[in-house]
């Protein structure tokens, strides 16, 4: 770990000021990620902000009747409020499939969606990566590339996003509120996160200067009929090769809304809007189901060692909505 | 490599280190004032300051769970939380478990069940077990394997672990039920 000095934050004002004032500094809450790049020297910060001690930690209606998650209340605190088990539930399936307890009693709402892949190459500073040191090309393509992406990655960068709750927020259509020194800005949940293109250095289009101050959840929650669908190496505590938010509004057997995210798959949380389309106006069957998985996996690309991933993925869409199409408690 | 100038710049003297700050922890139940760098590590400032070599150094990246301890009572992975960022808090490690020399209830099933062989996780288990009675999610064998995940041991002591934990946990709700 690099030296770095360390100041505590009173207010969200003293915060984004800070953060405005040195390029290199960089915000702490839970620190479950920072840290750990810290100690690998992929991050080497100037000087870090503990944000903690922000009143941010709150969970409460928000103006639309939708639900306010305050940027540090714990992934733990989220997956356990009563409002978000029973309106929400697709966020506390998710967040609930991430980490461990330990963790999840440490990580943030707002560092859930600032935490960095976990590419093997972005890690090893020994090797190049266009992400921690844009120009020196990616050493995944053609190396061993089992858990990066089929959709949406570059010539640059095949990083996958490693977030399980961010998937459950992109079917949600979150909305991340963000303060920098012009100001509050909302950013919907579909803009937050970026595609590596020729900048997979930027993995967020949260602006140097600005902090995360909340995440609104909209009024749908879909709580009747959702499945979040993980599929790892191990079946706990271990990041998803493929996963799959499912959420869905029936009126009897047909689908009338249907949303769809996919999680280890890409760059950023995976939403396809052609794929869902076609699901509205359908009855909820197998062969319905698939065709939009196809579609959705239609420009999927492989680079060796994770092939598989593609019909992974294509038979986990249809059996995250055959889940929550039936609506049934799914563990 | 690391080849931009920012990468390249030698390290700065030390002279021109960030000052350390004093913090007060309250470990085990009694205040204990210390002067950290901002980079030390709570698992660092119990093991090397305050001397508390129960908690253990396992991967020293958040994966292992050896290093868990209990935080104002919610369990968390000491080698990934910085000292001075709980400055004020109160901090359980698996040598606060005992009351006066009765161990633990956990402590006494692990041993009554063999949950460990050579040892090393065990701290971070039991604490992150006194973590998961507090929390009172799990009700189930399968919850319980669930809820411990974060807690490795390479010996494979898993099933004696869990069932040390369900002894306790049902040993409990016998006891609620009184």
């Amino acid at each position: 770990m690099n030296t770095f000095s360390y100041t505590r934050a009173g207010d969200v004002a003293t915060a984004v000021r800070e953060v405005a004032a040195d390029g290199a500094a960089k915000c702490i809450a839970g620190g479950t990620n920072l840290i750990d790049l810290m100690k690998e020297n992929v991050e080497r910060p100037s000087r870090l902000i503990d944000i903690t001690r922000l009143p941010l930690a709150e969970i409460q209606p928000s103006a639309d009747g939708g639900l306010r998650l305050g940027a540090l209340v714990t992934n733990t605190d989220v997956a356990y409020d009563a409002q978000v088990e029973r309106r929400y539930p697709l966020v506390s399936k998710a967040i609930l499939a991430g980490a461990s307890p330990q963790l999840r009693n440490m990580a943030t709402v707002g560092g859930n969606l600032m935490q960095r892949t976990r590419c093997y190459y972005f890690y090893d500073t020994a090797t190049p990566c266009n992400k921690r040191q844009p120009g020196t090309g990616c050493a995944a393509i053609d190396g061993f590339n089992r858990m990066h992406a089929i959709l949406g990655p570059s010539a640059q960068c095949i990083a996958v996003h490693p977030s399980d709750m961010c998937v459950a927020l992109a079917a949600l259509e979150a909305v991340v509120r963000v303060t920098g020194p012009g100001g509050e800005r909302a950013i919907p949940f579909a803009e937050f996160h970026r595609l590596p293109g020729d900048t997979p250095h930027l993995d967020t289009n949260l602006a140097a200067d600005e902090i995360i101050t909340a995440v609104d959840l909209p009024p749908k929650g879909f709580a009747a009929h959702y499945a979040y669908l993980k599929i790892r190496d191990r079946t706990s505590y271990a990041f998803a090769l493929v996963s799959v938010a499912a959420a869905l509004e029936m009126d009897g057997d047909t689908i009338t809304e249907a949303r769809l995210a996919l999680g280890g798959v890409a760059h950023k949380p995976w939403r396809d809007r052609d794929a869902e389309a076609r699901l509205k106006g359908q009855s909820a069957t197998r062969d319905h189901f698939q065709r939009a998985a196809n579609a959705l996996l239609r420009d999927a690309k492989g680079f060796g060692h994770n092939n598989f991933k593609i019909e992974l993925a294509q038979r986990a869409i249809g059996r995250a909505l055959r889940q929550a199409a039936a609506g049934e408690e799914h563990p | 490599m690391n080849n931009t100038p920012e990468h390249d710049a030698p390290m700065k003297p030390t002279a021109s280190l960030p000052a350390k700050s004093r913090i007060t922890l309250t470990v085990n139940g009694a205040a204990k004032p210390l002067e950290v760098a901002p980079w030390t590590t709570l698992l660092d400032a119990l093991r090397e300051y305050l001397e508390l070599t129960g908690t253990k150094k396992g991967c020293d990246h958040g994966q292992c769970g050896a290093c868990t301890v209990l935080v104002d009572g919610r369990r968390i992975i000491s080698c990934l939380t910085l000292a001075i960022m709980k400055d004020g808090a109160e901090v359980t490690t698996v040598e606060g478990l005992v009351e006066g020399d009765a161990l633990h209830p956990l402590q006494q099933a692990f041993v009554e069940h063999d949950a460990f062989q050579c040892g090393y996780c065990t701290p971070g288990q039991i604490c992150s077990a006194v973590g998961l009675m507090t929390e009172g999610r799990a009700k189930t064998a399968d919850d319980i394997r669930e809820l411990m995940s974060g807690n490795l041991c390479r010996c494979g002591a898993y099933p004696n672990i869990v069932a040390a934990i369900e002894q306790v946990m049902h040993a409990g709700e016998r006891g609620a039920g009184r």
